[in-house]
């Protein structure tokens, strides 16, 4: 075959791989790593979610649903919204189920942007966003959280950035990979830019859950915020339901209609067991949330101060699993650091460049591990730390 | 006995794990050394935090004889101190590992540990069905342990997690 183009369209080939794969690739191979890389709890999925999905399938529940998933699950996901976060969205109009809140971020960004309308995406940030944005036709304008602000953006940040194709802000709280979780006020002012600049505002909150000093604030409980808000959330963090791929958007009607297309063109629903495993962590979920709750904040707690009695300074993570130190202090950079942490003292992190500029000299600490896991990664840790700086 | 919050969590971390050094529960409770071991001094003295213990899976030592049996006690309390004066007479008994106080068919709930069934069943007849308050009883040997006190024996959940993830 004579190929004298390539097939790949163009933007897919200018699209750089993940960091991340590279990580997992040298990780993959080696024998007796501790990885504090992983994006996922460590809690398996609680009985009860998979009984019930195991019911379903011994009942033959295995046919399409309704595109926008169950109706059944989303009146459990409106009640859950209001009772937990004070949002109401409206079951039957409101709300979609999808695969996993990737998918959610997805059709929220495919069915909101035209060709070179802008996205501001405060980074660091999980590496999907701005590639998404991208395959949506947009162009994504990153935005620096600086880690002397605790790595929460500031408003006039978000200003100076805005024009006439800007069309929406891209947040996540707690965050991956800073743990930063936006206290009300905080957001508060973030959305005053978005309704003096008429922008949307795409909120992921999947971590919500796992908040551990203030009560979490959705940014579409804030006033004047709801219009406004794409909110995205989901089973995988909160509910140790990663491998399901069970997410949901709550936004307006019109925008949810518009998702609703492209859902049902590219997708048709989620999973059908998954859905039911989702229904049964709705209705009985609570005490492990709260136990999985209690027991990362602990493990918070404990990394968080082990890394800064070693030299690396960590700002306390408000949510999500995840500790950020500042690694400057061995003078390497983040991918080098990672890179001969893994090698030579076999513990697996994620250098904080792959989630943006700003997560240079940084890295990833998942403590979403037992803590006898950690206690002898901190060990590693130091040991390596007291080597090189 | 009210405690505060950080001494409730002291209790609950001990109670997972007793090894778990002073300095890595003062991290977890966000506290400094010395405060953390005051509260653990407290919990032991007001005897929340009353001793501290292994699980240990004998059914693995070679050699290892043993066994238990839970036995449902009905007995007739007495007037003015109720079942406490029976428990107490059931509980001295060192042979005794558990003794609960019931709602349903029966009353006291004993658990007993021996080297045999020949001993567990002299236990009960020459020793508890004799007391007074004793109306019957009803013994059920444990087969075999899958499960104790939130432990389970032979896990097979291995973390299946792949390394590193976004």
């Amino acid at each position: 075959m004579n190929q004298t183009k390539s097939y790949i369209a163009q933007k897919v080939e200018e699209m750089k791989p993940s960091g991340i794969r590279r990580f997992f690739d040298l990780a993959s191979g080696m024998e007796g790593v501790i990885s504090l890389g992983v994006g996922e709890p460590d809690f398996v999925t609680s009985w009860s979610a998979r009984e019930a999905a195991i019911l379903s399938l011994e009942q033959g529940y295995t046919s399409y649903t309704a595109n926008p998933g169950l109706l059944e699950l989303r009146e459990e996901i409106a009640n859950y919204m209001n009772k937990r976060f004070t949002v109401s969205y409206k079951p039957s109009s409101e709300i979609i189920v999808t695969v996993g809140a990737s998918q959610a971020i997805d059709i929220a960004l495919r069915a909101i942007l035209n060709p070179g309308e802008e996205v501001i995406v405060v980074e660091p940030c999980f590496v999907s966003y701005a590639p998404l944005v991208t395959l949506a036709g947009g162009n994504p304008i990153p935005v620096q959280s600086l880690k002397e602000n605790d790595f929460k953006i500031q408003p006039e940040q978000l200003e100076n950035l805005i024009n006439k194709n800007t069309k929406a802000i891209m947040i996540c709280s707690p965050n991956n990979p800073t743990g930063s979780t936006l206290s009300k006020e905080e957001l508060s002012a973030i959305i005053s830019v978005a309704e003096q600049h008429d922008l949307l505002i795409i909120s992921d909150e999947i971590y919500a859950e796992l908040c551990y000093d203030e009560e979490y604030t959705s940014t579409a409980a804030i006033e004047g915020a709801w219009e406004r808000t794409i909110l995205i959330s989901g089973f995988s963090k909160g509910f140790a339901m990663t491998g399901w791929r069970l997410g949901f958007v709550c936004a307006p009607e019109d925008l949810i209609q518009a998702m609703l297309k492209i859902h049902q063109y590219s997708l048709m629903c989620a999973p059908t067991m998954a859905q039911y495993a989702g229904l049964e962590a709705l209705r009985s979920g609570e005490n492990d949330v709260v136990e999985m709750r209690k027991s990362y904040r602990r493990r918070r707690n404990f990394i968080v101060q082990s890394l800064n009695d070693m030299g690396l300074t960590c700002h306390l993570p408000g949510g999500a699993f995840y500790a950020f130190p500042d690694i400057t202090a061995t003078k390497m950079s983040s991918e080098q650091f990672a890179e001969k942490l893994l090698k030579e003292a076999k513990v697996a992190v994620v250098p904080g460049s792959v989630f943006g500029e700003s997560g240079e000299g940084h890295v990833r600490c998942s403590y979403a591990t037992s803590l006898e896991q950690l206690q002898e990664a901190m060990k590693r840790i130091k040991l390596f730390v007291e080597k090189y700086s | 006995m009210k405690l505060t919050s950080k001494e409730i969590e002291i209790a609950e971390i001990l109670e997972k794990n007793a090894r778990i050094s002073d300095e890595d529960i003062a991290k977890m409770i966000e506290e400094d050394l010395e405060e953390t071991k005051k509260m653990i001094t407290k919990l032991e003295e007001l005897n929340i935090v009353v001793r501290y213990t292994s699980i240990v899976d004998w059914s693995k030592v070679e050699g290892h004889e043993g066994v238990t049996a839970m036995i449902d006690v009905k007995v007739t309390p007495k007037r003015g101190v109720g079942f406490d004066d029976v428990a107490q007479r059931i509980y001295r008994f060192k042979e005794v590992k558990s003794l609960y106080l019931m709602s349903g068919a029966y009353d006291l709930s004993v658990v007993i540990e021996g080297k045999s069934m020949n001993e567990v069943a002299r236990f009960v007849s020459e020793k508890l069905s004799t007391l007074d308050s004793v109306i019957s009883t009803t013994t059920h040997f444990i087969l075999k342990q899958y499960k104790h006190d939130g432990t389970i024996f032979e896990p097979t959940d291995t973390d299946k997690r792949i390394v590193v993830s976004p």
